[in-house]
């Protein structure tokens, strides 16, 4: 009798969003202690961490992708309202980037091209079909936008989200050792390069490690976000 | 809080309306971000109310890519059949654009500061 009430209570409460949407939340709580226990460190994401602890919750009890995402999507649907937000960190560090406008003019143009263009390139050559290529091209900007921009061109939108989020993480874990080994000790530039290369989650990770770093990480996710669009807007009048 | 976070909204539905009114394939929140700048430059401050919601949402910004990575479930037979060009695409891409962007923004920093 008591495990059929059990069963009863599953059944009604996964048919609420709320059942999945705590668990993300619970999920990603999880995540940020275990980062904190290690010093946050770079591999111990909070993202990987709560996507792990999801992915086997949803294997377990054989829950399919769309029932999670119908609780999950009040958080997803943060991401833009989050890029809107942009515009306080960029208004508020206004002296600074005036002061860095033409490095970082320089750096995004490079930037942005490099990560449309190396990660297309490096795909093709290694044989992956037209959807994987249009999903992988704009990877390095965050998922609201990169979704956007990966669906007229062939790309699926599912997939782009979770590639954006393999870069961020990436992006996130090889940032610092990476920017250590070049010796460079110029935080804004750091930042920026973690903004451009890898979002909001390369963003995250450079506010853990300077306040100075994440501004600039901050500015560069928002511009790399209109400077890809704008790339794709000039590469779909040729495609 | 509850006007600041209308105010995000308002200029992101903003910034989509125009994207649809227009015609441009340009992401929507990246214009609602302009029009929040525009909206705050106008104004000359941007309140504390409005920091206090936007410094929130960016500082738990990881959070909100869960529910998509999550999305990995759905994608394993197309990245299991994928895996070398993804793994490639995404490590020598990142990497080479970590190192491609800093050292821009150092040699332009530099070159101005020694003219």
């Amino acid at each position: 009798m008591k495990g059929r009430e059990l069963y009863q209570i599953w059944v009604y409460l996964a048919e609420t969003p709320l059942l999945w949407l705590t668990a993300t939340l619970i999920a990603y709580v999880i995540g940020e202690r275990i980062s904190r226990g290690f010093s946050r460190h770079p591999l111990a994401n909070p993202v990987i961490i709560a996507t792990a602890l999801l992915v086997t919750l949803l294997a377990v009890t054989g829950t399919p992708y769309p029932d999670y995402f119908a609780g999950a999507q009040f958080i997803h649907f943060l991401l833009g309202p989050a890029t809107v937000a942009l515009a306080i960190p960029l208004w508020r560090n206004r002296t600074q980037v005036r002061r860095n406008l033409l490095p970082m003019v320089a750096a995004l143009l490079a930037g942005s091209l490099t990560a449309v263009a190396s990660a297309v390139a490096i795909a093709w050559m290694l044989g992956a079909p037209r959807e994987i290529l249009a999903s992988l091209a704009p990877k390095s900007v965050t998922s609201p936008i990169a979704m956007a921009l990966a669906e007229p061109l062939g790309g699926i939108p599912a997939l782009t989200a979770v590639l954006v989020v393999l870069t961020g993480v990436l992006g996130a874990v090889v940032v610092t050792p990476l920017m250590n080994l070049m010796r460079i000790r110029d935080f804004a530039a750091r930042g920026f390069a973690a903004g451009v290369a890898s979002h909001g989650l390369g963003t995250a990770r450079a506010f853990q490690v300077s306040e100075e770093a994440g501004t600039f990480a901050g500015i560069a996710l928002g511009l790399n976000g209109a400077m890809t669009a704008i790339i794709f807007m000039f590469a779909s009048l040729f495609l | 809080m509850l006007e600041a976070l209308t105010l995000l909204f308002v200029c992101q539905l903003a910034g989509e309306a125009l994207v649809r009114l227009s015609g441009l394939s340009f992401p929507g929140p990246v214009l609602g971000m302009a029009i929040m700048l525009g909206v705050i430059a106008i104004a000359g401050r941007t309140g504390a109310n409005l920091e206090r919601v936007a410094d929130t949402l960016l500082k738990n910004l990881s959070l909100l890519f869960v529910p998509a990575a999550v999305g990995v479930i759905q994608q394993i037979d197309l990245l299991a059949a994928n895996w070398l060009a993804v793994i490639g695409a995404v490590v020598g891409s990142t990497v080479l654009t970590l190192i491609v962007t800093v050292y821009v923004f150092r040699a332009v920093a530099r070159a101005i500061s020694r003219p």
